[in-house]
């Protein structure tokens, strides 16, 4: 049967003859470094052969352990996806408990520096028509809070209570739109009144036209309203510009980023024994 | 029987080539009567009697004489070969297409001798033509008529054998 096939394939036969022949001759003659030709050309060949296996075995390699034992590696993924979210949250809380952390020291500092007595609150809502800028706090009259109370940060001068409840209390911030309060420049103690414009800025106005006031001058409550004690920063200077009636027009960038107020102190300090912590400084 | 008698046609070839040994033409013989066999069995039988011929007969003769064995056996395998595809692709029965297909198969078996030689750089050539063209032309013309007569002299005997008979 194969002697029938390769009489069919005379091909084949010359193809394995000269390979013979080859091969005889290879074994007799020695390449010009004095080894056999043939096995100069078996190791050679041979060599390319374990290449070529070699290629194959890493390819195979490869694709195990780059497509097949990936199904492992997602279902690790997925739980290392997993970790990492809960670990993202985690941190989220941390970090808001640090930034927490920190806002209650800074308001420890704050009691403990204005010598005034004071109620921690935590600001729980928001106004409820954008037109009023008003915050909740989570302390009322339960907590000894009153209306007209002051409203101070570590940053500045937040507002006054305007509604106490029992156990809550509506805050007017200092940039509503009705919100006013006595105030001084820091720098040359020229004195005026501090009002909100609605817009998130305020406005200091009967300040005369001839006193000296440059823009990033610092603006601190005077304590002549009754309200707010004397000597907190209420903001800076942004913008001075001739005003009406021989007054400067003056805007003021609040102190206190408003849009992150999340604890506040309650000034329950009656407004005749108000200290001025700062302003004596 | 035919591979038999192929045997014994190389073997016969080969004690003649000895002998013969000393008829040279500038350091080739003038005549190689195993190759002739090699392309007679191809042209007989086709491409892979060739090849077989060519490569015993060739490793044979590299065995007796010469000092690469397997050289002379390559280039007789090719030159079977081909021999033998034209001769199953070709009417080759003449004495004139004989004897061109002997000289072109002592050529080429002439190139792959001598240039396997060369190639490896164990022996050179000068001059190789004239010597070669002897070759073929001698192998030619000893082929065509040996191929003559190894064709005529079965018949011739059987018709001697035939007039015998009659005559009794």
């Amino acid at each position: 049967m194969a002697l029938a096939d390769i009489r069919q394939r005379p091909g084949v036969l010359l193809g394995a003859a000269i390979l013979l022949h080859v091969v005889l001759i290879s074994a007799q003659v020695n390449t010009v470094s004095g080894l056999p030709v043939l096995q100069v050309v078996t190791f050679g060949s041979f060599a390319e052969v374990q290449r070529g296996t070699m290629a194959i075995v890493d390819g195979v390699r490869n694709v195990w352990s780059g497509y097949i034992s990936l199904r492992q590696v997602h279902v690790e993924n997925d739980a290392l996806k997993l970790e990492l979210q809960t670990l993202h949250v985690r941190l989220q809380q941390e970090h808001a408990e640090a930034q927490r952390t920190d806002n209650l020291r800074q308001l420890l500092e704050l009691r403990e520096r204005s010598h005034l007595e004071t109620t921690a609150a935590d600001v729980i809502a928001a106004a409820a028509s954008p037109e009023f800028r008003t915050v909740t706090i989570d302390k009322g009259t339960n907590d000894g809070l009153a209306a007209d109370m002051a409203v101070i940060s570590p940053a500045g001068v937040v507002g006054r209570v305007v509604l106490p409840a029992g156990r809550a209390s509506k805050v007017q911030l200092l940039i509503d739109r009705n919100a006013a309060a006595g105030a001084l420049i820091e720098r040359t103690r020229v004195q005026g009144v501090v009002e909100g414009f609605g817009d998130g800025s305020l406005r200091m106005e009967y300040v005369p036209g001839s006193s000296d006031v440059k823009p990033g001058d610092l603006v601190v409550t005077s304590g002549i309203d009754g309200i707010y004690p004397k000597g907190f920063v209420i903001g800076t200077i942004e913008q001075v510009s001739p005003g009406s009636g021989g007054y400067h027009q003056i805007t003021v960038r609040p102190a206190v980023n408003f849009t992150r107020l999340e604890e506040v102190l309650v000034v329950r300090t009656p407004a005749a024994a108000h200290a001025s912590p700062e302003g004596d400084q | 029987m035919r591979i038999i008698g192929a045997g014994a046609a190389i073997l016969v070839a080969l004690v003649l080539q000895t002998t013969l040994a000393g008829l040279v033409i500038r350091g080739t013989a003038a005549l190689d009567l195993v190759l002739i066999v090699v392309v007679y069995i191809a042209l007989k039988a086709g491409p892979v009697p060739g090849v077989v011929a060519g490569t015993v007969a060739g490793l044979i003769q590299d065995a007796l004489s010469n000092p690469i064995l397997g050289i002379g056996g390559l280039a007789k395998t090719i030159v079977g070969f081909l021999a033998g595809v034209l001769g199953t692709q070709f009417i080759l029965t003449g004495p004139l297409p004989r004897l061109v297909m002997l000289v072109m198969a002592t050529v080429l078996h002439a190139a792959i001798f001598m240039g396997l030689y060369v190639l490896l750089d164990l022996r050179q050539f000068p001059n190789p033509v004239p010597s070669v063209i002897g070759q073929a032309l001698g192998n030619g013309f000893v082929g065509v008529v040996t191929f003559q007569l190894i064709e005529w002299l079965p018949g011739f005997v059987d018709r001697r054998r035939a007039g015998r008979s009659l005559r009794r």
